[in-house]
């Protein structure tokens, strides 16, 4: 018996053509991203650099959407904390050099939306220059508006947009690895809460608890906020963390601005057998700008020049 | 219907029309599904990457031979057809080989988001079973015939779609589908339908082929309307028009050459599937002949309407998609020919 074997981490096939959007070296000097060096990924990093990163996360959410003058900025702020745990505590395997590596995790961000703090994670990590951030959402750009596997982006594992979607493909990787390939490596998966209403999380849900992925770990940013607004008025979705217990995930519930408690999840998650875990993240939309938290007005606009102002003056160091 | 009324051109007729030895001739009844779950079978045991996800319908897409003989590779994801294709969307993109099969009024009607975003934009190498085509379900109805799903799947960018005319070339169909790099789906059916290829018959993805040479007029055709177009050729024999026909089992990417080929040579074109007529594979034909040749033709297949119960036969004459109907239409295109002329 042989192996079918096929190409499968992307290739540049979208829609782009020769040449990628330069961006201004204007901006590139006055955000000094000239002279960056990325975080580094380590089990013995402090909370207080993973909040360091944390922040340097934050602004370059800020400074990118303010580029591209349309986007997310509620939520990828409100998640920059776990994403930060997630690539530099240690927490997930990947190396920068060699992002298609056979042995690395994988990252599916389900809340495609949140493509922003995504596109800044893995800036920080060094899986691409610094200044391609300020490319976001511009024609040719590999930073597309919701992440698109066919711009070769390393770090993209899927495309996702389509709330509801990721999740499966995430769940099928954890498969993949789990009964196929028969490995140990891990899968971790980012939903918004509005997300939760898609009928598909929850197939995908029950699919992962009968198939015991271990290995597999969803997170929720549970802000409490969507589009129209809150997430009552909208649709009910508590209690989530009781639903993920039903469908027969471990469930831990936690401050998803607390890096001790992402932490800590993330471990308990790694040493929990025979069962998916699900990480309920009580986090705010916007979060820690002023002007933007806990309000769901900031689910989908960028800021403004004057608004960007001050938000990089809040997150000054 | 007036088709109705009239007696559907038998089977036995093609092999006993007087002086034609025909090339394809009656071989056994067998639904191509079956040929799906062989194929399957075929490839697994070549390739230990291949994995299938079973829909709780594995018995009746015949996923089930899989299952029996790969246990440790087949994976049981209940009945949820959206979050299955995802699922299969990560193993693909794990590098293995992923095989899920439905109904296709669920695997592409229902799935059509997850195939549009998860499947095609990922360019991820998920292989779609969809089956249940077309009224010859019979007596489930409406709700299960599916009669769209050509039309869904070619529209979608990177997709590759295969409709095998019988057993036989739906068996090579999905070996060739594994054996191929990129999204691909393959539409079969429930009910026996003839078989008439043969294991050297020519099967290539991206190719028609040629399954009987005539000059007047071209009938294109897909799935068990392959048949019915071949005995719709030997029945034309009496009224002087020689057809040639065309099974267009590769539906996308088209084999425009083949096709283009066929509008020069035989200057009309009629197409036959089990399949609403809009943007199915008269459609494609359609939108080729539109760009390079514009030649007279007509369309047969579902139209604009909904299937219902009944046994596949009765259905299928009632709908009009049996030898019938594609000789109406024949004539009809040849007619528009001469007075075109
Ligand atoms: C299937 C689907 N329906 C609708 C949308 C439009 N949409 C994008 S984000 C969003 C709200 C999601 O809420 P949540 O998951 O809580 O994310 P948050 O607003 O907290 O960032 C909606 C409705 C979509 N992207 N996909
Ligand atoms: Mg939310």
């Amino acid at each position: 018996m042989s192996e079918l074997k096929f190409h499968i981490y992307p290739l540049e096939t979208g829609f782009h053509g020769a040449t990628r959007p330069i961006p201004n070296p204007d901006l590139i000097a006055k955000y000094n991203y000239t002279s960056f060096t990325p975080f580094k990924n380590s089990k013995d990093n402090s909370d207080d650099y993973i909040a360091v990163a944390a922040k340097e996360i934050r602004r370059d959410i800020i400074r990118s959407l303010v580029e591209a003058k349309s986007g997310h900025s509620g939520g990828p702020l409100g998640i920059a904390d776990v994403m930060a745990t997630l690539y530099f505590g240690g927490v997930m395997n990947y190396d920068p050099k060699n992002p298609w590596m056979d042995g690395r995790d994988r990252f599916v961000l389900s809340a495609g939306h949140m493509a922003p703090v995504l596109y800044a994670t893995l800036a920080n990590a060094g899986f691409m220059e610094k200044k391609e951030l300020l490319t976001l959402r511009k024609l040719n750009s590999r930073l597309q508006g919701h992440p698109g596997r066919d711009m070769g982006l390393p770090g993209i594992e899927t495309s996702t947009g389509s709330l509801g979607q990721g999740m499966g493909i995430a769940a099928g990787m954890a498969l993949a690895d789990k009964y196929v390939s028969k490995n140990n490596h891990r899968v971790y998966c980012i939903t918004g809460d509005g997300e939760l209403q898609e009928g598909e999380i929850w197939e995908s849900a029950m699919f992962a608890a009968h198939w015991k992925l271990d290995n597999f770990c969803v997170l929720v940013d549970r802000n409490h906020c969507q589009i129209d607004g809150r997430n009552p008025d909208v649709m009910e979705v508590d209690p989530v963390a009781d639903k993920w217990k039903a469908f027969g995930f471990h469930t831990i519930h936690i401050n998803g601005h607390s890096i001790s408690e992402i932490r800590a999840a993330y471990e308990e998650a790694r040493n929990t057998k025979e069962k998916p875990t699900c990480i309920v993240a009580e986090t705010y939309m916007g979060h820690p700008i002023t002007f933007m938290n806990d309000d769901y007005r900031w689910h989908g606009k960028p800021p403004n020049k004057e608004q960007a102002e001050l938000a990089l003056a809040e997150l000054a160091e | 219907m007036e088709t109705t009324t009239k007696s559907i051109a038998t089977i036995d007729k093609v092999a006993s029309t007087n002086g034609m030895t025909p090339k394809y001739e009656l071989l056994g009844k067998k639904a191509t599904r079956f040929g799906f779950g062989e194929g399957l079978v075929t490839l697994g045991e070549k390739y230990d990457n291949v994995v299938v996800l079973g829909g709780d319908i594995t018995g009746s897409v015949m996923t089930s031979y899989f299952q029996e003989k790969f246990p440790d590779r087949f994976f049981s994801s209940g009945i949820m057809e959206a979050t299955a294709t995802l699922v299969a969307t990560g193993l693909a993109l794990s590098g293995k080989v992923p095989f899920f099969a439905s109904y296709g009024a669920f695997a592409a009607c229902r799935n059509t988001d997850m195939l549009r975003i998860s499947v095609c934009y990922n360019d991820a190498n998920v292989k779609i079973g969809g089956g249940h085509a077309g009224i010859s379900v019979g007596p489930d109805g409406a709700t299960h015939q599916v009669l769209e799903e050509i039309a869904i799947t070619r529209v979608l960018p990177n997709m590759t779609l295969i409709v095998p005319c019988d057993f036989t070339e739906a068996k090579k169909a999905t070996f060739a589908m594994g054996e191929f790099v990129g999204p691909a789906y393959i539409r079969f059916g429930r009910t026996d339908t003839p078989m008439f290829t043969k294991d050297d018959t020519p099967f290539e993805i991206g190719k028609a082929q040629v399954f009987r040479e005539g000059n007047d007029v071209a009938i294109c055709a897909c799935g068990p309307m392959v048949w019915e177009a071949l005995v719709a050729a030997e029945e034309l024999v009496k009224d002087g028009i020689n057809a040639r026909v065309i099974n267009v089992s590769t539906i996308k990417p088209l084999d425009n050459a083949t096709i283009l080929a066929a509008a020069k040579e035989c200057g009309a074109i009629v197409s036959a599937e089990e399949h609403q007529i809009t943007a199915g594979l008269g459609g494609a034909i359609a939108e080729v002949l539109v760009k390079n040749n514009p030649v007279p033709m007509e369309f047969v297949g579902v139209n604009d309407t909904f299937g219902g119960s009944g046994d596949p036969d009765e259905l299928m004459k009632l709908f009009g998609l049996t030898s019938v109907t594609i000789i109406e239409a024949v004539k009809k295109v040849v007619k528009r020919k001469a007075s075109s002329k």
